[in-house]
């Protein structure tokens, strides 16, 4: 087996062309093979020391999380809590601390889970998630990105290097919520990302949701064109509920049923939606919501 | 740091593992969990092996200060860092004052999560020197406990700060 330490993303890609697989916190690589699921790819190389992957930047059009940040950085660094609250929301209810101090965004996307935490609010705030290679760059769409349970549209030369968000405008809020039995150590049963921005009179101006292990990817939900203009009232989050259980196509398996999968990620849009909304409107919730709103077991 | 040159012959990688301030030439398949390296090369068994599956926290060190659960983690992606082990937190043949107060709670029944708790406990101390229940509880909710019940070792780790709003049940014996 061969393992090396890369220090720059050239040194990476380099490795990554003749054949290596990327490590970085191993959170979902190592304790996959931990459990027997897949063997541990026999050629690796470590990227957590690439400083061009650490860094959370921002400038004119929006904000720039290097692969290799954190979930325990995302959930703590003022540019995301502030502006792009539903992604602090997500990486804030991943495992426990240690799996927040060692996970990265990066390794969150790349693995394509449909119960992955980062990946419905990643949709809602318009990410795009930039790819390299040693010859090519790219940027793509994150719904494009997935394809099916664990599996992703990248070659195996690529490089997740990045997701860029899109600056926001003003009177704008974002939220994600996860149901889930437990506290920590937990995955999501079902979950709901929303995105809100909100006209002065509160009326809105634009509305997205993802939904997150109710299909085979996190999947956005569509036709909420029609809500454009209206308060955000029971009425429209009764309209919300509606149209993400409609869109849902959960399975069945030992966390739930698929009935009750369809029915609970309407509720989680219904909370995100009003959390978002009241973000929009300037309320401080803090992160996560579902701490905030008391989802999840007590104790 | 050293870079590690992966040696064909063997699949075995060479390199030099920090453990509480000591240096260990190590020599090990680039397979190997930290977990294993700690107790089987470096010789340290503190640190527990509970579900080898990332589950339960017996297995917590810090690397860079940073809580990792080893089993899960590659010994070799620690080559240049320090890694610190329950072991590191005492000095010389004295118990660390976090470890006599789980003592003196009652956080300490069959003892093989107490490793574990140490070093959670460590780590959410560092970036948050006065945590409240609800801050204790979330530090240590990657780390399990099928004896106490939780609520000494949560009322030790309050103790422990000085926390006085603690009504984590009982209370500690002077
Ligand atoms: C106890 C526990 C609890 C967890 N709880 C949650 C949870 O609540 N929610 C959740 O979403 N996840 C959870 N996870 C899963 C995991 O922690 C996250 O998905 C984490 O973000 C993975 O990041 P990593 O850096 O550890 O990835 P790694 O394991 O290092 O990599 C994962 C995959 O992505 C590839 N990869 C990594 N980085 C890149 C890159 N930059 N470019 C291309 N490919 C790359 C790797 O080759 C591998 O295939 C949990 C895991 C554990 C062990
Ligand atoms: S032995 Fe590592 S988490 Fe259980
Ligand atoms: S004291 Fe026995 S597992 Fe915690």
């Amino acid at each position: 087996m061969a393992f090396t330490i890369a220090t720059t993303v050239d040194e990476a890609l380099e490795r990554l062309a003749d054949g290596a697989r990327p490590v970085a916190g191993g959170t979902d690589l190592v304790v996959g093979a931990r459990q027997g699921k897949v063997p541990l790819p026999h050629d690796l190389v470590a990227i957590d020391r690439v400083d061009e992957l650490l860094t959370i930047g921002q400038d004119d059009h929006g904000a720039r999380i290097g692969a290799g940040v954190t979930h325990d950085r995302l959930l703590s660094n003022p540019l995301i809590v502030g502006d792009y609250t539903a992604l602090a929301d997500g990486a804030a209810l991943i495992g426990s601390p240690a799996t927040r101090h060692v996970g990265t965004i990066g390794g969150n996307v790349m693995n394509g889970s449909p119960a992955m935490d980062t990946g419905a609010p990643l949709v809602v705030l318009g990410a795009r998630i930039e790819l390299r290679s040693a010859t090519t760059t790219r940027l793509v769409d994150p719904l494009e990105l997935w394809t099916g349970p664990g599996t992703t549209s990248a070659r195996t030369d690529e490089l997740c290097t990045a997701c860029l968000l899109p600056a926001l405008p003003a009177r704008t809020g974002s939220a994600y919520v996860r149901l889930e039995f437990r506290r920590a150590m937990e995955i999501a049963v079902v979950g709901a990302a929303a995105l809100v921005r909100l006209d002065e009179s509160g009326s809105v101006l634009d509305l997205h949701i993802a939904l997150t292990a109710v299909a085979p990817t996190i999947m956005a939900v569509e036709g909420t064109e029609v809500l454009m203009g209206r308060t955000v009232d029971d009425n429209l989050t009764d309209q919300v509920a509606a149209l993400a259980s409609e869109q849902a196509s959960p399975i069945s398996d030992l966390r739930a049923g698929d009935r009750y999968r369809r029915h609970t990620v309407g509720v989680m849009a219904r909370r995100a939606v009003q959390a978002a909304a009241q973000r929009a409107q300037g309320t401080m919730i803090d992160v996560p919501v579902n701490r905030a709103i008391g989802i999840g077991a007590a104790r | 740091m050293t870079q590690p040159s992966p040696t064909n012959l063997s699949n075995r990688l060479g390199y030099e593992l920090e453990v509480n301030g000591v240096r260990y030439p190590i020599t090990a398949d680039a397979g190997r969990s930290l977990l294993s390296v700690i107790r089987n090369e470096v010789g340290l068994t503190g640190t527990k092996e509970g579900c080898d599956d990332c589950e339960c926290g017996a297995c917590m060190v810090l690397v860079d200060g940073r809580p990792v659960n080893s089993c899960s983690f590659l010994a070799a992606q620690c080559q240049g860092r320090s890694v610190t082990t329950v072991e590191g937190l005492a000095g010389d043949d004295r118990l660390h004052p976090l470890q006599q107060v789980l003592l003196d709670a009652g956080g300490v029944q069959c003892g093989f999560c107490t490793p574990g708790m140490l070093i959670s406990t460590h780590a959410l101390l560092t970036v948050n020197p006065d945590p409240n229940e609800e801050d204790v509880r979330i530090g240590l909710s990657g780390n399990l406990c099928r004896c106490t019940g939780y609520t000494n070792i949560v009322a030790a780790v309050l103790q422990a700060t000085g926390t006085r709003e603690s009504n984590a049940g009982a209370e500690p014996e002077a």
